[in-house]
């Protein structure tokens, strides 16, 4: 069984088609990146995962997506379970303005768990997954907004993995980070995919290919090839993948 | 030609800079005018006392409660109604000709005159519902006034908190609901307590509002329940002026309760800015 897993999926806003057909399976404890240029797909297709395109006016979605075997677009299908099960990482580092130990704990406490002792140990063990933790254990009570770009990021992925998810979601996370952080979350993510399975849209051809091991390649809306990222970058079977990882469009 | 622009230049921010200046200097006019005729009768008794001698003697303290019962009487009902429609507003309405019709009549509501709400409270409150002229029915009335404030305010609040604080929570399989009391509420609430603090000392100053639903030519004694009438700063200014038994007597207590009343208000706003930098802090430590 896959992990994650799309069937005909097709996207409208509105009139625009942003996704056409995606066929789209990764296997547990994977890497996948999606590339593309700008406008291609790749960020809608991966907010399919924990529906957030919900958010967006006039949005329709057909065909299916599936995780862990289970269709999530069904009638009735609980958003927020759905959504503590895919955990997700942003762009921009977006920390509550509330202390570290609270971003940490947030995911739990609004899914109704109280329990402190249980809550203190997720927390500590959560920011030593993203390795954080010798940095912020003696701030625990400060604020989120006083740590740098980077290790709010961190926290933010930290925020993600508190509740444990089945997938994890990550949307450029590195594009608003210095070199030195960036490096960070990569090992990082590397390391994540011992216990996770994680889809990471990136600009970033090295980092796809530095972190990942299976690549899409999505253009105007379509997943034109996908395959193991070490096939893609040495030996594409399209000439439109080999000319944007070339760097010659996009 | 050079210096032709710049002598322009000059004289049009000259201009400017006066004209702001002036609007300081208005101010300070008022507080200086008020402060030099009602500063002699102002001690202890004054704000302590009932009035006597046909409210030419003795103090205003039951005009001073009245004011202060209004104040929070108004926001007991204006606060939670007006926040509550604020979100729906803000968070829950999605961009449509309903969401706009709406925003568009809060801003009508705020611009009916204040006399029109006094009569339309008259008729609800004190009339229709039975409350007779009474603290509850002033209160009504005032808080209906300052509602499109509230909501104005609260939404304003609402929006400065940034969209993806929001997506955040949800990611993490918060709900709407959850999202609004744990991430946006605590964020946006110094600035909500700010429009709240302004609204109450708007209310204090309003007499038109109060003139048919509570506000009483002469009680000396301090209410005992929502239903009694009260005495009320702005309306008790009123009276001293124009329709008092000795006018010229009453003169001097008049400017003391305008005094009374402008300190009151300046209080308020500085309150509300104090508030807005204590939390504002403490937003950002936390």
């Amino acid at each position: 069984m896959f992990k994650a897993q799309s069937i005909d999926l097709n996207l409208h806003y509105g009139e625009y088609h942003a996704l056409k057909d995606i066929q789209f399976a990764t296997e547990k404890n994977t890497v996948t990146a999606l590339i593309g240029p700008s406008g291609c797909g790749k960020s809608t297709f991966l907010r399919c995962f924990n529906r957030m395109n919900d958010l967006i006016d006039n949005v329709k979605i057909e065909g299916q997506v599936l995780l862990d075997g289970e269709e999530i677009y069904q009638k009735g299908t609980p958003v927020d379970e759905l959504r503590k099960r895919v955990g997700m990482v942003f762009q921009k580092p977006n920390p509550f303005p509330k202390s570290i130990f609270e971003n940490v704990a947030y995911g739990l406490r609004v899914n109704g768990i109280n329990d402190k002792s249980l809550i203190e140990h997720v927390v500590e063990t959560t920011l030593k997954q993203v390795v954080l933790w010798d940095e912020v254990k003696d701030n625990l009570k400060k604020s989120a907004m006083a740590l740098s770009g980077g290790q709010q990021q961190r926290l933010c992925i930290a925020r993600a993995l508190a509740v444990e998810p089945a997938l994890v979601l990550m949307d450029e996370p590195t594009s608003a980070l210095d070199p030195l952080s960036t490096a960070k979350v990569e090992e990082l993510i590397y390391q994540l995919k011992e216990q996770y399975t994680i889809l990471i849209v990136t600009h970033n051809m090295q980092q796809a290919g530095r972190v990942s091991d299976k690549t899409a390649f999505f253009y105007l809306g379509e997943l034109v090839e996908f395959d193991d990222t070490k096939t893609i970058f040495t030996n594409p079977k399209h000439t439109r993948t080999q000319n944007y990882i070339t760097g010659r469009f996009g | 030609m050079a210096s032709k622009k710049r002598i322009q230049q000059a004289i049009a921010f000259g201009l400017f800079r006066f004209v702001s200046l002036s609007v300081v200097g208005i101010l300070f006019a008022i507080l200086f005018f008020i402060m030099i005729r009602g500063i002699g009768v102002i001690n202890w008794t004054f704000i302590s006392a009932m009035p006597e001698d046909g409210m030419t003697a003795g103090g205003i303290l039951p005009a001073i409660v009245g004011t202060l019962c209004l104040m929070f009487g108004s926001m007991l009902f204006a606060f939670p109604v007006g926040v509550m429609s604020a979100i729906y507003i803000n968070e829950y309405m999605k961009d449509s000709k309903l969401k706009r019709f709406v925003s568009m009549m809060t801003d009508n509501l705020a611009g009916v005159p204040s006399i029109v709400f006094g009569l339309f409270g008259m008729a609800l409150f004190v009339n229709k519902l039975g409350f007779g002229d009474s603290i509850i029915a002033g209160s009504l009335t005032l808080g209906i006034l300052s509602l499109p404030v509230i909501i104005r305010t609260t939404e304003e609040a609402l929006k400065t908190v940034d969209d993806s604080l929001r997506i955040g929570s949800y990611a993490l399989g918060a709900s709407k609901l959850q999202t609004i009391r744990r991430v946006v509420l605590p964020i946006a609430f110094p600035n909500i307590m700010t429009g709240l603090i302004l609204s109450m000392s708007r209310v204090s100053g309003e007499t038109a509002p109060i003139l048919f639903t509570v506000a009483a030519y002469f009680l000396p004694k301090l209410p005992t329940s929502w239903h009694d009438q009260v005495m009320a700063l702005p309306y008790h200014l009123y009276v001293l002026t124009t329709s008092g038994t000795n006018m010229e007597a009453a003169r001097p207590m008049a400017y003391g309760t305008a005094f009374v009343l402008i300190v009151i208000v300046l209080l308020f706003n500085l309150l509300a800015n104090l508030l807005r930098r204590y939390f504002g802090k403490k937003v950002k430590m936390n």
